[in-house]
């Protein structure tokens, strides 16, 4: 797309659906059809969906295991300065003083900072990357989404035509399908 | 339907031959009655003659105190004589290393005979687990379970086998160091009062009862099981089936649960009889579940790529390196919970243990954690390579071996201890064992179909998709 094209108002028709097996159908159909599918909204995960949408997979594993080996460091650095540098522990009578020969007492430790930094610093990252914050207003269009029924929003695009699509979305099985532009 | 002729069952006849050639000449050279090379000749002589002076010496009083060593930073300490053993000390120095030389073609069929039954009793109880738990996802490998458990009873008849020469002490066979005669009479020389106090459990008639139940109950539970799936096949009402196989599933794991740390305390436990740690049988189970899930997984890559078994799609296999990769974290977490309070805490007793294998066995001892712990965590983590066979095959043959040297480090400190080597006999071995196996599982593949296509769950199964 031109820049001039991404300043122009997308038009989006949402397709409301109270299955999710039509609702998969209809998504199947409608990128058959060469539609870009914006956004679908779900009151659970359905199986099969994000590739079914076209959706790239998660790069989240990549960050999981850059966030493990970095509490890993952590967890070395951590117990090197304290126990070995800082103030030299004897470890269970084994006065080595050296981080190597004690290596089996850090590895409780360096196994809970792995899974720490892996967990929490993924639950910030997913909250980011989904911009959720506190008080930031709901994105969801249709409050109705979070109960029992799901919607699809395809964008028109400009080679597309409405009557075309609003029938291919009908044919679907869509119980409802509304037009608005962002 | 699997045919089983050609490259790979000459294969597999090649490898037993090797192996029959390697045991019978690891009896030749080493061990056995064999007293053929001078050096083992003069350790023989030397052994009856200072015999000889400690039976008159036990007549007027008590064996002395075992003088023990420890170094002065007990957390380096390396015993000064290898075998950190009380026991062992009441031998002579010859006596000991005769034994242990004698112990040597023994060892090496011990470690390669479990490492091998740990992958049949390891497919059997997933097999259980699958039927107990009634899954879905795993029907269209149920039949390589199947087939893997049908070797249990080989294994388990050399077992018998072995453990009767040790109680005879037939071939020079010491590798239970308890069924040594006159150690649990007081008042004879070999006499050892901790292994006396052991004696409710640790005695001949008891230890072969124990091996016997063993045998009966899990090839016998394989067998049934094996024998309902097939009736699948042939008409049998599914659903009542499969409820019924639910029930002997669970019955059998529940006798598994206890059996297996039973067996793991007597046949690899018992070695060291000093010794004993809690969760040893969880540590063998380990070992043997993700050593059997690693060959399952082999054994379906290589049916899938011959073009059998079109149902198992990327989805099953990708589950099946799941369960490899979580397994050896499984083992490792098991591995080092045993090590490090030990290690800890290094109170003689217990520190013996790994004594032994820091002392003589250092760099086998390392190799073998890295094989089976940061091998496949770092090969399999991810999504793509546990759907790509290139990642499950090296990471497969890396734990095997793994775990194989991990079964070496159990079983060979405590009987041949200084006295070990690592070489072409247990290759051979193990190749001889692999080509036993090879046979006996594809030819019970050959004898069903490869599917259970009647089983309630196949389509489940077939449709897999995660």
């Amino acid at each position: 797309m031109t820049k001039m094209a991404s300043t122009e108002n997308k038009v989006i028709i949402s397709a409301l659906y109270d299955d999710d097996d039509i609702l998969l159908k209809g998504v199947k159909s409608v990128k058959a059809q060469g539609y870009h599918i914006e956004e679908v909204y779900s009151p659970f995960p359905i199986h099969g969906l994000d590739p079914a949408m076209g959706l790239k997979p998660t790069r989240m594993a990549i960050t999981a295991f850059i966030y493990g080996v970095l509490g890993l460091a952590t967890s070395i650095a951590l117990s090197y300065g304290m126990m070995i540098v800082d103030w030299p522990m004897n470890i269970g009578g084994k006065p080595s003083f050296t981080w190597g020969e004690n290596m089996p007492a850090f590895v409780p430790i360096m196994f809970e900072l792995t899974v720490f930094f892996a967990a929490h610093l993924m639950v910030w990252t997913y909250f980011f990357r989904n911009g959720l914050f506190p008080g930031r207003s709901a994105q969801n269009p249709d409050p109705r989404t979070t109960d029992d029924k799901f919607l699809m929003e395809v964008e028109l695009g400009r080679k597309g035509s409405k009557e075309e699509l609003l029938s291919l979305l009908k044919d679907s099985g869509a119980i409802e399908i509304n037009e608005n532009s962002k | 339907m699997f045919e089983f002729t050609g490259k790979l069952k000459t294969l597999s006849i090649a490898l037993m031959l090797i192996g029959v050639i390697s045991v019978g000449a690891s009896f030749l050279m080493g061990g056995g009655d064999h007293h053929g090379d001078a050096s083992h000749g003069e350790h023989q002589t030397e052994a009856t003659a200072e015999h000889g002076e400690k039976h008159a010496e036990g007549a007027t009083h008590h064996v002395e105190a075992p003088n023990r060593t420890y170094h002065k930073t007990a957390s380096r300490a390396t015993p000064e004589h290898n075998h950190f053993d009380i026991t062992q000390a009441i031998q002579t120095p010859a006596e000991k290393i005769h034994h242990q030389q004698e112990n040597k073609p023994w060892a090496n069929l011990l470690v390669n005979n479990f490492f091998f039954l740990s992958l049949a009793l390891g497919a059997l109880f997933f097999m259980a687990v699958q039927y107990a738990a009634q899954v879905g996802w795993s029907v269209v490998v149920l039949r390589v379970m199947e087939a893997m458990s049908s070797f249990l009873w080989i294994p388990l008849t050399i077992m018998v086998l072995i453990i009767a020469a040790g109680m005879m002490h037939m071939g020079g066979n010491h590798l239970w160091h308890w069924m040594a005669e006159g150690i649990m009479e007081e008042g004879n020389v070999h006499y050892d009062a901790i292994i006396a106090g052991k004696q409710a459990y640790l005695n001949n008639p008891f230890f072969m009862i124990r091996t016997l139940v063993y045998f009966l109950g899990w090839v016998g539970g394989a067998m049934i099981l094996r024998k309902m799936s097939l009736s699948l096949d042939n008409g049998a009402d599914p659903a009542a089936t499969w409820k019924r196989m639910r029930n002997i599933s669970a019955g059998f794991l529940v006798f598994f649960a206890v059996t297996s740390s039973t067996s793991a305390w007597d046949w690899i436990m018992s070695i060291d009889t000093h010794w004993f740690s809690t969760l040893f049988g969880w540590y063998i189970f380990a070992g043997m579940f993700v050593s059997a899930l690693t060959v399952m997984t082999l054994i379906t890559i290589y049916l899938k790529n011959k073009g059998y078994m079109p149902e198992v799609n990327h989805s099953h296999i990708q589950d099946l390196g799941k369960f490899m990769f979580a397994f050896s974290i499984f083992w490792t977490y098991l591995w080092f919970s045993q090590f490090m309070l030990i290690w800890y805490s290094n109170i003689p007793e217990e520190v013996t243990y790994y004594m032994a294998r820091w002392g003589e066995y250092k760099g086998l001892f390392f190799t073998m954690v890295i094989m089976n712990f940061v091998f496949p965590i770092l090969i399999l983590m991810s999504r793509d390579s546990k759907r790509n066979y290139g990642f499950l095959i090296t990471a497969g043959i890396i734990m095997i071996i793994g775990h194989w040297l991990d079964v070496f480090i159990l079983i060979t400190p405590g009987t041949v201890g200084g006295e070990w080597s690592l070489g072409w006999t247990h290759i051979g071995t193990f190749l001889g064992f692999a080509g036993l196996f090879i046979f006996v599982v594809f030819n019970a593949l050959s004898k069903r179909a490869l599917m259970s296509v009647n089983h309630p769950m196949f389509v489940e199964s077939k449709h897999h998709h995660i």
